[in-house]
């Protein structure tokens, strides 16, 4: 068998359904072999596309997601995609042609050392070196991305070897003799994380994106309504907990809402479940819960203590650490200690929602999500490009259910919302995706139009338009003196024309009862439909931390 | 256990394959940790392969680059080595200047004070190997200043601990 035909053999043991990718000279045998296999390969038009909807797929879907592309260029265009993964535990799986073995190291035509390249931004990576080992390395890439905590893994693959026949046997399984994935927590952890909750009286649950890829939204809530604590998660852990539950604050951080960056601060114990404390999350880290007694879960030991010194540690899958800690809980905690602090919590919330409800009229970022959130079902996916867009996002787009927000909360990637999007449908076709967008991000992967056009992939793009790197310039008014720097994006593309240049559909909303009713025609229409909605460039993301504050230290 | 130094010690056992030391370095260079010395060599076991390296860094460092390394799926085994109960040892050629008599003889008085050996001898040269600990090389090499030194190559420390344990069989953190 030859090595092609051995990759697509086993990727079809491993369950995969789709690849996003793009083929060119170093890896045609496996798309030669693709041709003829069932298993659907949706073309890109750009190789940085091809990974973000992988990512997208497997947040989506909980399933690992694959993407291919060919030596040189169409490898490095991976990079991005990779880095976004890997800071944001993804599981994501990349192939790549490579030049044949006898010219590696010769600086061949398309060669590049992507094994090299992507050793910091994946959790391993393998180059072939025969094909007999292909069935082994392809079972220990998805082991790899997918196990303890997830995150993208690359096989490149020379490409005499995809052409080399070798005798395979697809019994064999990797050895893989040293890889950390303890999903059960060390019981003394648990039970001083007890001690603390249960004489708690105002305990505060900071839960990441460990809960959704954990699946353990459902733990979380049982916990939080069990200790009566109020729950608010990074950007990354947004909807493992629902936002319209009473206890929910929403995320906290740089850009968290107020309530939720200032209770964090009264609470007398921090609960934190599969967060790593990002500087985005806690500002100041120093001035991160300074006086709190700080429990840290994580199923990943090296975020332990890696930003922020705790008192307990416990390393574990947030499923089996939640469980664990509500069972004992139960047992001794006869009645919450918290209620003082419930009535304090409902109190800030009722203050924050009546000051927030003053701003709604007009086509201001607020009234557009709320119109959003109205009218799309709690199960639809919405993604976020990176700026002022995934922060309006994060603070007035409630999510209600797990994954169903996908953003590029580590590495910020402009670009990455709309083929994540694309990869998210092709995940679960029966469910709306809109990708919220800024104009400068929508810009950086516009082309996926093509690929959602000519793939059937029908999603919603909704810009929130100011003609401006909005973020940027936002931080140039607070931070620079107004002094507008390489941010003016000017009055281009009609992103209406562009969207129906690609074939898809394009509307052009001047008041929130044309959005909404652009949005409707858009839920019925097969096609991915471009909302382009002006916005005044001068709206800033408010609230704010400014950057070297504690958390508490809020600009409104 | 307890390293108050600012520099400790990392063993680490690692599968003896291609590409490994790239990852192992790589680790450090992306965590921001910094190799002060390192030394490679093979095993009583044939695919793997032993490291021992020097790093700067207090006990929080060493805990964080205990558990990164860890993460690799290369690294077999890693501890933090208990300097108090630790064989240290390196070894140092140094090349000096020698082509009066006067210096040759005071370089082999001091080769035999610090119990090493003038492993070659030209007209121009003396090559010394020096072995025992970095602090002791160290001291070699300041009063080799003295007549002026040409070369040195430092082999970096390599380390065990006394007693029954061993990097491979230690629990991991």
């Amino acid at each position: 068998m030859s090595g092609a035909r051995c990759l697509v053999e086993a990727l079809r043991q491993q369950k995969v359904s789709v690849i996003f990718g793009l083929p060119g000279g170093h890896i045609m045998p496996v798309y030669d072999v693709l041709l003829d296999s069932e298993i659907r390969h949706i073309l890109v038009r750009h190789e940085q596309s091809a990974v973000h909807m992988a990512d997208g797929y497997a947040r989506a879907s909980g399933r690992p997601g694959v993407c291919m592309a060919t030596s040189g260029p169409g490898a490095t265009n991976l990079v991005t995609g990779i880095a976004n993964a890997y800071m944001d535990s993804s599981p994501v799986i990349a192939f790549t042609g490579q030049v044949p073995r006898l010219q590696i190291g010769k600086d061949a035509f398309q060669e590049a050392d992507i094994v090299g390249i992507t050793t910091p931004i994946t959790k391993h990576n393998f180059q072939i070196g025969h094909a007999a080992e292909i069935p082994r390395t392809v079972k220990a890439a998805f082991h790899i991305a997918t196990a303890g905590r997830p995150g993208p893994v690359l096989v490149d693959l020379p490409r005499d070897v995809q052409t080399e026949n070798a005798e395979v046997d697809f019994s064999e399984n990797p050895q893989i003799r040293s890889y950390p994935a303890k999903n059960n927590p060390d019981p003394d952890g648990v039970e001083r994380a007890v001690e603390f909750l249960s004489d708690a009286e105002r305990p505060f649950i900071l839960a990441g994106g460990g809960v959704l890829i954990s699946n353990a939204s459902k733990e979380l809530r049982l916990l939080a309504e069990l200790l009566v604590a109020p729950v608010g998660t990074s950007l990354n852990g947004k909807g493992c907990f629902p936002e319209d539950h009473p206890l929910s604050l929403g995320i906290v951080g740089m850009h968290g809402r107020t309530e939720a960056n200032k209770l964090i601060l009264e609470a007398d114990v921090l609960f934190a479940v599969g967060v790593r404390f990002s500087d985005r999350t806690t500002c100041k880290v120093d001035g991160f819960c300074p006086k709190a007694k700080i429990v840290h879960a994580d199923l990943d030991p090296a975020e332990i203590e890696k930003n922020k010194e705790v008192d307990v540690s416990i390393v574990g899958d947030a499923t089996i650490v939640l469980h664990s800690i509500r069972n004992r809980l139960a047992k001794r905690l006869r009645k919450s200690k918290a209620n003082r602090w419930r009535t304090r919590v409902q109190e800030l919330k009722d203050t924050m929602r009546n000051q927030n409800n003053a701003n709604e009229d007009g086509l201001k970022p607020f009234a557009i999500l709320k119109a959003l959130r109205k009218t799309l079902p709690a199960n639809a996916i919405v993604t976020t490009e990176v700026g002022q867009n995934q922060m309006w996002a994060a603070l007035h787009f409630p999510a209600f259910m797990p994954r169903t927000f996908i953003t590029s909360g580590g590495l910020g990637t402009m670009g990455f919302g709309f083929p994540a999007a694309l990869g998210a449908k092709v995940a679960r076709p029966e469910v709306p995706v809109v990708d919220i967008a800024g104009d400068g991000s929508f810009l950086m992967t516009e082309n996926s139009l093509a690929t959602s056009v000519c793939e059937r992939i029908p999603v919603i793009v909704v810009i929130l338009n100011n003609h401006m790197l909005g973020m940027v310039a936002q931080w140039q008014r607070f931070f620079f003196n107004r002094r507008y720097s390489a941010v003016e994006l000017g009055n281009v593309p009609d992103f209406v024309k562009l969207a129906q240049a690609y074939g898809a559909e394009g509307s052009h909303p001047q008041s929130i009862e044309e959005f909404s009713s652009a949005l409707q025609r858009a839920l019925k229409t097969n096609v991915t439909t471009v909302i382009d909605v002006p916005i005044d460039p001068e709206e800033d993301v408010l609230p704010m931390v400014p950057p070297g504050n504690s958390v508490d230290q809020i600009l409104a | 256990m307890k390293v108050t130094q600012q520099e400790f010690l990392l063993g680490m056992v690692v599968a003896h394959k291609p590409g490994v030391l790239h990852r192992v370095s790589n680790m450090f260079r992306r965590r921001n940790f910094n190799i002060e010395s390192i030394s490679v060599g093979a095993t009583e076991e044939k695919e793997l392969a032993r490291m021992t390296l020097a790093i700067a860094g207090d006990d929080r460092v060493a805990r964080q680059v205990v558990r990164q390394m860890e993460k690799l799926l290369d690294v077999v085994s890693v501890s933090v080595l208990d300097k108090r109960r630790t064989v240290q040892r390196e070894l140092a050629l140094v090349k000096l200047p020698a082509s009066d008599p006067k210096t040759r003889s005071d370089i082999v008085n001091w080769a035999n004070v610090f119990r090493s050996h003038v492993v070659d001898l030209s007209p121009e040269s003396v090559i010394v190997e020096v072995t025992g600990t970095p602090d002791k090389i160290d001291a070699f090499i300041e009063l080799a200043k003295n007549i002026g030194v040409e070369e040195i190559s430092r082999t970096g420390v390599t380390a065990l601990e006394r007693g029954a344990g061993t990097v491979n069989r230690k629990e991991k953190v």
